[in-house]
């Protein structure tokens, strides 16, 4: 065992440290800590990628003193380095590009408390996505709800109260569903650990005895992180969160926390329950025909949201239903499709969300479109980011959106039928809708400027956040041109997945 | 029917609890309601995990009397994952208990629709 091995415990466990030393530290240091280890995280993951890729096949990893059956472990494979790097990547760039901003929306005294919860939401993320337990899961997934419900409830106004408030108790509602079961899956096999589990869930499948109660567990797990990833039916908390929190909890929510949720739940289905049993009880056609409802319904409500913001919160529930898709299909295509997708837009959205805050800012913080014309031209950087990761929400080539729509398109084709039909069809007309509202915007930030309207001069801003924002626009680009090697990463992820 | 439900009681009477508790904090619009639904859900997830883990005529898992043979004790594992739920809600409680004093201070009102409303005439003066 080389030290590299050790690198993804290590890089939970610097997350998890530096939130204590960034409570004592001041706001400044501590801000440049927090950057710092999102950016250590990122550097640790690839080395832990760059390692897998030489593996035959996924190791685990003890953690205290009890081995297997007994003791706890996370499990590191290609897949799980690859979403872990892609998402502390999203993390760094988004702390580069919004640390800037955070005295605008967050109190001088609180903002340490703010660092320590992103320090702990990238932490919880890194849990989710290595661990093989699944009450370590649970037990994150509490963590990841505190540190976002935080993320959000940190600007003081009132309707980000309210917004955390709703966005608290959906989470709880989920964190419940979730709780109650692992609790009755724990009753029926007397396992916790995800390999011993899922031999367990094949005997008794196998029998024929609790049958009932497994379809129950599954509903609950499904039903609990579907709400917290605002899969479509349950998003109701998502639009009013998403454009209420500051702009980098936004980021950090729709980029990363909710694909965290994304992954436990592949992980839940593909490793604990296997994918045949869960096609079996049906649950994986209702997540397809939730997420090809979500792709269309969502983008047309985005579509008449007259506020920047919210549009974009809404256009994240529709592009968290292609995930859904993908995880529906029960193919193994369908599945790296998702995984590609959920990294794509992962990249794109936090963008989205970052950028379309400087555009807010500089056209005296209106989030109306009318009051938006001509912000492109005020805040030049930002206008170009938003431009080229709204093409990639529409999914024009060249872009990350673009490949993961075609790999969804082509995972389709093999289901035949209706099932192939109804997929493309709803991707055609879900890129339709993405077109008309996000060009929409597009063109009317390009407008001309209405005379009547006269802005304060924004402030000179430091180049870096300009220089973030180009960074972080090469991955979605990356993602469109060089995906190959990323698609074969995941492929092969998915062979040592499972 | 009634024989299964009465050799599962305890599991039975958690998910009705769990129920009850999941709609109080899902349909009650009074913050403070909200917050005793969820204990309530949370308890009832307890409940469950603690009778499932409980084995009739042995003893609490804590070694006593030089007896180390696992026959002795029920199993402990549950009790952990009980100890673990709690601490986590009872730090979600003090949670929304925290968001409840600052919206009340704000508005004067537990009503989270007649808050939302006041937020959002806030916003439109």
């Amino acid at each position: 065992m080389s030290l590299v091995h050790n690198f993804p415990f290590f890089s939970i466990l610097l997350c998890m440290v530096s939130g204590i030393f960034t409570s004592v530290l001041k706001p400044r240091t501590a801000k440049w800590l927090t950057l710092a280890v999102a950016g250590a995280s990122l550097v640790l993951n690839a080395f832990t990628l760059g390692l897998t890729l030489g593996l035959k096949d996924a190791y685990p990893f003890m953690m205290g003193h009890f081995p297997a059956p007994w003791g706890n472990e996370i499990r590191i494979g290609q897949l799980e380095a690859l979403m872990a790097t892609g998402l502390s990547a999203v993390v760094f760039i988004a702390l580069a590009a919004g640390l800037y901003h955070t005295p605008t929306f967050v109190a001088e005294k609180k903002q340490n408390l703010y660092c320590i919860m992103i320090d702990l939401a990238l932490a919880a993320t890194l849990v989710m996505i290595y661990t093989n337990d699944l009450f370590t899961a649970y037990v994150f997934i509490e963590i990841m709800t505190i540190a976002s419900c935080a993320l959000v409830v940190v600007r003081q106004n009132g309707h980000t109260l309210v917004a955390a408030t709703r966005y608290m108790v959906m989470n709880l509602l989920a964190s419940g569903l979730v709780l109650l079961g692992i609790s009755m899956l724990y009753g029926i096999t007397g396992h916790l650990l995800m390999e011993p589990l899922h031999q367990a869930v094949l005997r008794i499948h196998e029998s024929g005895r609790y049958a009932g109660p497994l379809t129950v567990v599954i509903a609950l797990i499904t039903a609990g992180l579907g709400i917290k990833s605002a899969m479509f039916p349950f998003h109701a908390w998502a639009p009013d969160t998403y454009a209420y929190a500051p702009p980098m909890s936004s980021a950090i929510l729709s980029g990363v926390v909710s694909k965290a949720y994304l992954f436990l739940l592949i992980k839940f289905f593909w490793r604990v329950v296997g994918i045949d049993i869960v096609i079996q009880q049906q649950i994986s056609q209702f997540l397809f025909f939730a997420g090809i409802a979500g792709m269309v319904l969502a983008s047309v409500m985005a579509i008449s949201q007259r506020e920047i913001r919210r549009m974009v919160a809404l256009s994240s529930v529709a592009q968290i239903s292609y995930v859904y898709i993908g995880i529906g299909m029960g193919t193994e295509a369908g599945l790296a499709a998702a995984l590609f997708q959920m990294l794509a837009h992962s990249a794109a959205k936090s963008l989205l969300f970052l950028s379309t805050w400087e555009l807010v800012s500089v056209s005296g913080d209106h989030k109306r479109f009318r009051y938006l014309h001509g912000a492109g031209y005020r805040n030049v950087p930002a206008g170009i980011v938003f431009t080229v990761s709204a093409m990639s929400m529409v999914g024009i080539p060249f872009t990350g959106g673009f490949i993961a729509k075609i790999q969804l398109a082509a995972a389709g084709m093999p289901l035949g039928g209706w099932t192939t039909a109804l997929v493309l069809i709803a991707l055609a007309l879900s890129t339709l809708l993405n077109a008309v509202y996000f060009l929409h915007t597009v063109v009317s930030i390009y407008r001309r400027r209405p005379e009547n309207i006269e802005y304060a001069l924004p402030e000179k801003q430091p180049r870096r956040i300009a220089a973030a924002l180009f960074l972080s626009m090469m991955l979605t680009l990356y993602l469109g041109v060089g995906s190959g090697p990323i698609m074969r990463v995941i492929e092969a992820g998915l062979k040592m997945f499972t | 029917m009634w024989q299964l439900l009465y050799e599962n009681l305890e599991q039975a009477v958690a998910v009705i609890l769990f129920g009850i508790g999941f709609c109080i904090l899902l349909l009650q619009r009074n913050l403070i309601r909200k917050i005793i639904g969820l204990n309530i859900m949370d308890t009832a997830v307890y409940l469950f995990l603690a009778s499932m883990g409980f084995i009739n005529g042995r003893k609490a898992p804590i070694v006593a009397g030089g007896v180390q043979d696992a026959s002795a004790y029920i199993n402990p594992i549950p009790a952990g994952l009980v100890l673990t739920g709690i601490v986590v809600s009872v730090s979600f409680t003090a949670i929304m208990l925290a968001l409840t004093v600052r919206l009340y201070r704000r508005y004067r009102t537990l009503d989270i629709d007649q808050i939302a409303l006041m937020a959002k005439a806030e916003d439109a003066s």
